[in-house]
């Protein structure tokens, strides 16, 4: 097991008084995606803590900076892997070395997603069906290997990265809203069967948040440390739903309640 | 079908159509002068450069948080590489000291990771809001000159990568004539990745301070050799009175408290700026009873406190956009550095040109800088002392009035910094800095500034307004 795991930090308490040693219970949180924007703040704050993590990504150097960056500020264990979560084969393997790294899970925590190109998506359905497969197909691999983990053991928060997209469709992002109301409709369905074994689901709905995956739009986007800290405690509070910011519960309920007759001619 | 008719159509349509708008600019520094479109590009990972700028021919620039105040930042219809999202730590080791992080991470968020841990920069410029990389590129300075030198003096060392896809570790012993050329290179010598950046302990956050008001420069030097143990030292300037109270001020002093105290990070700024001011809101009156208010405020002639940091050394980072107060037509800087030699008498005749133009400035900055020498080839400090003062920007008034102060600095054996600079003639550059064509060699051929095609430029075009 140790072989396998990246060796932890050697933070001694006197010199980072933020960074308690590993023997201490400190949240094991298991983060797929860890270098996208959102899943990166996120960490920053659990890493503060001295929270033990183990992070997923496809690119190397990128995992490398975020891991580095994590145990300079305090994370207790920092563990990573590089694995393209699209291999749907892998995540049984993938996942117990990482669970094995970290000697445990509290929270899973499930960041990975595309925007893909909605023009494109619609006369190519390769492209399409590659949306549809990273954001809904590889999350219902890998919730449904970590929500058996977790009821085993009657416990974990499974907090997933849906979007506020999923709530209706759009003509300008309906591949990427389908792909995220197909989760946001798992998760729900999930819950359902798991609360009763002392498992959390989280779904949480970022509107538009400022970070890489953003950074071509040109419109108003909430601040990617105020979503992660909103994030962070929504799972110590054990929350069911997060629309982040605040602002956006309102705004969708607005959007689901518009009649087709009006809203199929809207451009939104 | 639909999509042979809609062909022409389109083409018709943009061909007749006018000139789109461009709208204000995308990033602006700090003066808000001069105003240039330019694309900006943000660099979130270190192996983001050169690749980011594959295909394109326009030249580019490396920028951070626009905190210089005139174009030393800027790049006219060029492409603005923005670092901040570069800015990941790497390692901190609590036995040196020595940080070491990627080179778009702010002073701020330094702070926030620095000061619970017990440590502080080793330099800091007057607001925390600037990134590692710019800190370097403009080799910025503190109120601790005299005793610390300037921010390059505690950079170990540096990746700089080039448009090339080369990549150089800079130190004083590896590749020292790019070390020497990056530190105040303006970020055109390439792209710093990371850098390591030496922290000095503190057991609190509290600054030791004292205020104590002067009249006139013969007192700010008597202070200053007075008090010439403290670490940290700065005068307020009132330039607008004249008179009795010509050149008056309130010389600051500090050291970190060496008391234990709480080492908590700071909050959040909440106060904003929250519109242009009218042109109007600036005039003598206004900016005298500010001036007036601001010598009494401490109410007696010297005072003794401990004062938390953030204020003693980010008083105007409390209020985000603070610039805002200049209005749209944004302010610039004039900030030189004299040496002892004439620092005095240039001082006095500078502050006297400055008060009898009668363009209402609010508290200048007054201070020393001592002769630690800079590692930088470009980098402004230089023993003597150094002014620093905002103007707004008025047209037709302005600008001759900085070609004036800026010839009076030349005559005194002084040089201005390009940082703060929007009116620099090519003539006044190259004198104040007689290795910028050593300098030029080091240049990366992709990246440039309107600062540096403006003092570089043989035909010596004057900026406008």
């Amino acid at each position: 097991m140790s072989t396998l795991a990246t060796p932890p930090l050697d933070a001694s308490p006197a010199s980072n008084p933020t960074a308690p040693d590993r023997s201490k219970l400190t949240k094991k949180i298991l983060v797929l995606g860890a270098t996208s924007g959102i899943a990166e703040a996120t960490c920053r704050i659990w890493a503060a803590q001295g929270a033990q993590l183990f992070l997923i990504a496809r690119n190397a150097d990128k995992l490398a900076a975020v891991a580095a960056d994590l145990k300079t500020r305090g994370a207790a264990y920092v563990g990573t892997a590089v694995a393209d979560l699209d291999d749907t084969d892998k995540h049984a393997e993938l996942l117990s070395h990482a669970i094995n790294s970290l000697t445990g899970m509290d929270i899973a925590y499930l960041a990975h997603g595309i925007l893909g190109d909605q023009p494109r998506a619609e006369q190519d359905f390769e492209h399409a069906a590659q949306i549809l497969h990273t954001n809904f197909v590889a999350p219902v691999s890998l919730l449904t290997w970590l929500a058996n983990f977790c009821v085993q053991r009657h416990a974990g928060v499974l907090a997933v990265l849906s979007s506020v997209a999923g709530e209706r469709g759009r003509k300008s992002n309906y591949l990427y809203g389908s792909s995220k109301a197909g989760l946001t409709a798992f998760l729900a369905g999930l819950r359902n069967r798991v609360d009763r074994e002392g498992v959390t689901v989280l779904t949480i709905k970022p509107g538009p948040v400022n970070t890489a995956m953003t950074a071509h739009m040109k419109i108003r986007k909430a601040d990617v440390n105020k979503v992660a800290a909103t994030i962070v405690k929504a799972i110590d509070a054990k929350k069911d739903n997060l629309y982040v910011p605040g602002i956006f519960q309102p705004i969708m309920f607005v959007i689901r309640n518009i009649p087709d007759r009006i809203f199929k001619k809207l451009n939104l | 079908m639909s999509l042979s008719t809609a062909e022409p159509e389109v083409l018709t349509t943009t061909a007749a159509a006018p000139d789109p708008d461009p709208g204000p600019p995308q990033f602006e520094s700090w003066g808000r002068y001069p105003k240039y479109n330019a694309k900006v590009i943000p660099l979130n990972w270190q192996g983001d450069f050169p690749a980011a700028l594959a295909g394109s021919h326009d030249s580019a620039l490396p920028v951070g948080l626009g905190r210089s105040y005139g174009d030393v930042c800027l790049l006219k219809d060029g492409t603005l590489l923005q670092t901040t999202g570069m800015n990941r730590l790497i390692d901190f080791d609590p036995e040196t000291g020595i940080l070491t992080a990627e080179a778009g991470i702010s002073l701020a968020q330094i702070l926030d990771f620095a000061v619970p841990r017990g440590f502080f920069l080793p330099v800091t410029p007057g607001t925390k809001y600037v990134t590692l990389g710019g800190a370097i590129a403009n080799d910025i300075h503190g109120k601790n000159h005299e005793v610390a030198g300037s921010f390059g003096c505690h950079v170990p060392c540096f990746e700089l990568v080039r448009s090339d896809g080369t990549r150089r570790l800079c130190s004083r012993t590896e590749n020292p004539d790019w070390y020497a050329a990056t530190i105040g290179g303006m970020g055109l010598t390439g792209l710093i990745t990371w850098a390591q950046l030496r922290l000095r302990p503190i057991v609190s956050r509290g600054i030791d301070y004292e205020g104590i008001q002067f009249h006139g420069i013969d007192e700010f030097l008597d202070l200053k050799h007075q008090y010439s143990q403290a670490e940290y030292s700065v005068s307020w300037l009132d330039c607008v009175s004249t008179g009795k109270n010509f050149a008056r001020g309130i010389f600051m002093l500090g050291d970190h408290a060496k008391v234990p105290g709480e080492l908590k990070p700071s909050p959040e700024p909440r106060l904003v700026f929250p519109f242009d001011a009218p042109a109007f809101a600036l005039n003598r009156i206004s900016v005298s009873l500010f001036n007036t208010v601001f010598f009494h405020k401490q109410g007696k002639a010297h005072v003794k406190a401990v004062h938390d940091y953030e204020p003693f050394f980010y008083p105007l980072d409390a209020v985000l956009h603070w610039n805002r107060m200049y209005g749209k037509r944004g302010l610039v800087q004039f900030q030189y550095a004299i040496p002892w030699e004439h620092a005095k008498e240039g001082t006095i005749a500078i502050l006297q040109t400055i008060a009898n133009s009668g363009l209402a400035s609010f508290l200048a900055v007054l201070k020393a800088f001592g002769d630690i020498p800079s590692l930088g080839m470009m980098s402004f400090p230089l023993a003597g002392i150094m002014f620093a003062l905002d103007f707004p920007i008025k047209p037709g008034i302005t600008f001759p009035l900085l070609q004036r102060l800026g010839d009076m600095t030349l005559d005194y054996g002084g040089r201005l910094y390009p940082a703060k600079d929007a009116a620099m003639t090519p003539a006044q550059f190259q004198t104040f800095y007689p290795e910028w064509q050593r300098f030029a060699r080091f240049r990366d051929p992709m990246l440039t500034s309107s600062f540096w095609e403006r003092v570089t430029d043989s035909t010596g075009a004057k900026p406008t307004l």
